[in-house]
């Protein structure tokens, strides 16, 4: 694949300038969007793997990194693709620094904007807050996860995972595993996923699958085996313990036997299977070590590379409306 | 010194409790109605003493009786004053108010409610009626002093937003205010399903990832609350009743003869879940908005009879209070003023006749608390509201009265505009 890798002025080429000034929701993209979007960040892919991977796209843009929630990956992951685009990243931590005691999200938003950056990055734990915060800000906001509502990026980098492994999202059978509930990941697939051509399951117990997801497009199953069927994909969701207030599984090991994947439930699964978890995983939970780690059927690495090449993607063609106005 | 005579001539009267809607013209002097003409003929022989009004085919109606209004005093005074909360009834058209105990100090003792009744006699506008604390503190553990807080002028006890759990309690207290006759108004709603909630469980909570409560909750406890009200006879009100479900098992409630009234807010006639939209969290209301066949069963419900009263539910909250995320923001929306020209869009649409729907904020509130207001009627208190029934409107919230601007009809084009109101003879607003 290196000998063909686009060098990065083709991958300059490819950028275009995205239709909207933030970044929220799957819900408001069209597939043109995200085809190309997913075209990009597969040039980054490309580049990522080069010894000079760096660019300047992004160069004399302010990327501000604002996480209200803890994040490894995802915030990395940002931080990472803001500084191969060649903007300045600032990483502001809430949780700790003093910006934040006693303000609201929205005292915090307007102290920020006042230091005009391009580029809001923001994590919270309520639903809608990024879209709260796009409101009160002047400059472009990209969701990395709000509350229990969306995760965006994530989406865009499982849409590019499955598009390397297979070639293709349409037409394949995704099967979202787990807590569905509280997951944000998995509302955004279910946007995603639907918006690719992909088929959809939402498999979990009852107590973990919202209430009305029979009416958003998808097939559910409340058995993981009858759901695993035939599954191109399966998605495994982080069981969210620290959300388990009032008892929605009797315990873990209960849950394990039920709903955790081992390779006795993954045989019922087409024999190209391939798994996918958003991480951090609960090993023993929801996913057993043995399929998590066996790189012939987890993608569970890919997502991490391909992670900070969606991103760049994203950012570089928010930049391109930024540059272009 | 009492104020100059009125008379109203020209006027649509609308009174609900003689089912009159036609032209007609009254006359207003020492605080009450003196003179009543029904029909097409004006009146004669006025002394010069007497101030005419030409109501020009405007709606002249007894002033509006508000069950459910929340104000911020005592103890949270920059939300909303008694002052500032009666101006705002005054420029809606409502002659009546009824104020929630959940003050600081909550209206548990009849000092706090006697305090209401003295702020509220000084400001002279609107009148102000306390409701007391059914249970001290509204823990829902033990009764409060109703039999005193009634001597002090409390009109019904009520727990406000915070159920009754222990259904002993509650049976008590049905029990011992009926005793007293005195109305226990109870929120109907099961607080372990709604623990954590901020929305209607459905399908658009479900996407928006906003926690839902299912409607049953309120159900579940109307259920147990219709049983109780059966078992001690006591007088009981439903109070603020949305959902579909648990208009069913008021019904039967009702057929059976059991002593239950029912009321529901302007907001839940007027909006449905969809309205949260992007959330916006003047839409974040308590009860939540439901689902559109709710209101609509809801709006059926108020025309057969089913729910008795209309209340604003008027809830104010500062800005910093609203402007946060919608599982954070506060919950509850302003609505004294725009209560009369809302409920009017049903008119409009032509839903629910006018005179149903002035009974629902006139007649039957008042008569549910013993008021003899509510009504045109010679000898009745001069509380009226003159309303220009077409007069378009665009609802801007930043222009209210209330000193708190979450208006969930902020933005919304409504019909009626309010010329006078009228308490006991006196003119309180001129728009």
């Amino acid at each position: 694949m290196t000998a063909n890798a686009p060098g990065p002025e083709e991958v300059r080429k490819g950028t275009f300038r995205f239709p909207q000034r933030h970044f929220l929701s799957v819900f408001d993209l069209e597939r043109p969007d995200v085809e190309r979007l997913l075209d990009l960040a597969e040039g980054f892919v490309a580049l990522n793997r080069q010894k000079a991977k760096k660019l300047d796209l992004l160069k004399g843009h302010t990327l501000i990194n604002l996480f209200f929630e803890a994040s490894t990956r995802t915030q990395s992951s940002f931080e990472l693709a803001g500084k191969r685009l060649g903007a300045d990243v600032v990483n502001m931590n809430p949780r700790t620094s003093s910006v934040a005691k006693g303000e609201t999200l929205i005292d915090t938003a307007v102290t920020l904007n006042a230091m005009h950056p391009d580029i809001l990055v923001v994590r919270h734990g309520a639903s809608g807050a990024a879209s709260l915060l796009s409101q009160k800000v002047s400059c472009s906001v990209v969701n990395a996860g709000d509350g229990q509502h969306e995760h965006p990026s994530q989406a865009l980098l499982d849409a590019l995972s499955l598009k390397r492994a297979f070639g293709r999202v349409e037409g394949l059978t995704v099967a979202i595993c787990g807590d569905v509930l509280h997951s944000r990941v998995a509302r955004s697939n279910v946007g995603m996923l639907g918006l690719l051509g992909a088929r959809v399951r939402l498999v979990g117990p009852p107590t973990l699958i919202p209430s009305g997801a029979d009416r958003w497009g998808v097939e559910i199953a409340h058995d993981l085996r009858t759901g695993l069927a035939g599954a191109d994909v399966v998605m495994m969701l982080r069981l969210q313990l620290e959300r388990m207030e009032g008892a929605l599984v009797p315990s873990l090991r209960e849950y394990f036997r039920l709903w955790g994947l081992d390779r006795e439930k993954l045989a019922r699964a087409a024999p190209h299977v391939r798994v996918m978890h958003p991480g951090p995983m609960n090993r023993g939970v929801e996913i057993d070590s043995d399929v998590a780690d066996d790189l012939s059927v987890s993608l569970i690495q890919d997502q991490v590379e391909m992670g900070v090449a969606a991103r760049m993607a994203i950012l570089a063609s928010m930049a391109a409306r930024l540059d272009n106005g | 010194m009492s104020p100059r005579p009125l008379a109203f001539f020209n006027a649509r009267l609308v009174d609900p409790a003689s089912r009159y809607d036609g032209p007609g013209a009254l006359v207003v002097s020492n605080g009450r109605i003196s003179h009543l003409v029904k029909g097409a003929e004006g009146l004669e022989g006025l002394s010069d003493e007497v101030l005419q009004i030409d109501a020009a085919g405007a709606m002249l109606a007894p002033g509006l009786v508000d069950l459910r209004v929340k104000t911020g005093e005592p103890g949270n005074e920059p939300k909303e004053t008694l002052k500032s909360a009666s101006l705002a009834a005054a420029a809606g058209g409502v002659t009546s108010i009824v104020v929630q105990p959940d003050t600081q100090p909550v209206a548990d003792d009849p000092s706090v409610v006697d305090f209401v009744f003295r702020r509220a006699r000084d400001i002279q506008l609107v009148h102000v009626y306390p409701a007391g604390a059914a249970t001290k503190g509204l823990a829902g553990q033990v009764m409060a002093e109703i039999g005193l807080m009634r001597e002090a002028g409390c009109v019904y006890v009520t727990n406000v937003d915070r159920p009754i759990v222990d259904s002993k309690v509650m049976r008590r207290l049905l029990a011992y205010a009926g005793g007293l006759g005195l109305l226990v108004s109870h929120r109907p709603v099961d607080p372990w399903l709604t623990a954590g909630a901020s929305a209607t469980e459905s399908e658009f909570a479900g996407r928006a990832g906003l926690a839902g409560a299912p409607v049953v909750a309120e159900q579940i406890m109307l259920e147990r609350d219709v049983a109780l009200a059966e078992l001690t006879g006591a007088r009981l009100l439903a109070d603020q009743v949305s959902a579909a479900c648990a208009l069913e098992t008021l019904a039967r409630a009702k057929a059976r003869g059991v002593p239950i009234l029912a009321s529901c807010s302007i907001n839940h006639l007027t909006f449905n879940e969809l309205d949260i939209g992007d959330y916006r969290t003047f839409w974040k209301l308590d009860p939540p908005l439901r689902s559109e066949d709710d209101r609509q069963a809801l709006i059926d419900a108020v025309r057969s009879g089913l729910v008795d009263i209309i209340v604003s539910a008027h809830c104010p909250a500062p800005a910093e209070d609203k402007r946060l995320p919608f599982d954070e923001a506060a919950a509850g929306s302003v609505g004294l003023e725009t209560l009369l020209p809302a409920l009017l869009t049903l008119h409009h649409e032509g839903r629910i006749p006018l005179i149903d729907l002035v009974r629902a904020v006139t007649l039957a509130p008042a008569e549910a608390i013993g008021l003899k207001a509510g009504r045109l009627a010679v000898g009745a208190p001069a509380d009226l509201v003159l309303c220009d029934l077409g007069v378009p409107r665009l609802i801007d919230a930043e222009r209210l009265t209330s000193k708190s601007k979450n208006s969930a009809f902020d933005g919304r084009r409504l019909q009626g505009q309010v010329r006078m109101t009228v308490v006991e003879g006196r003119v309180v607003y001129e728009g």
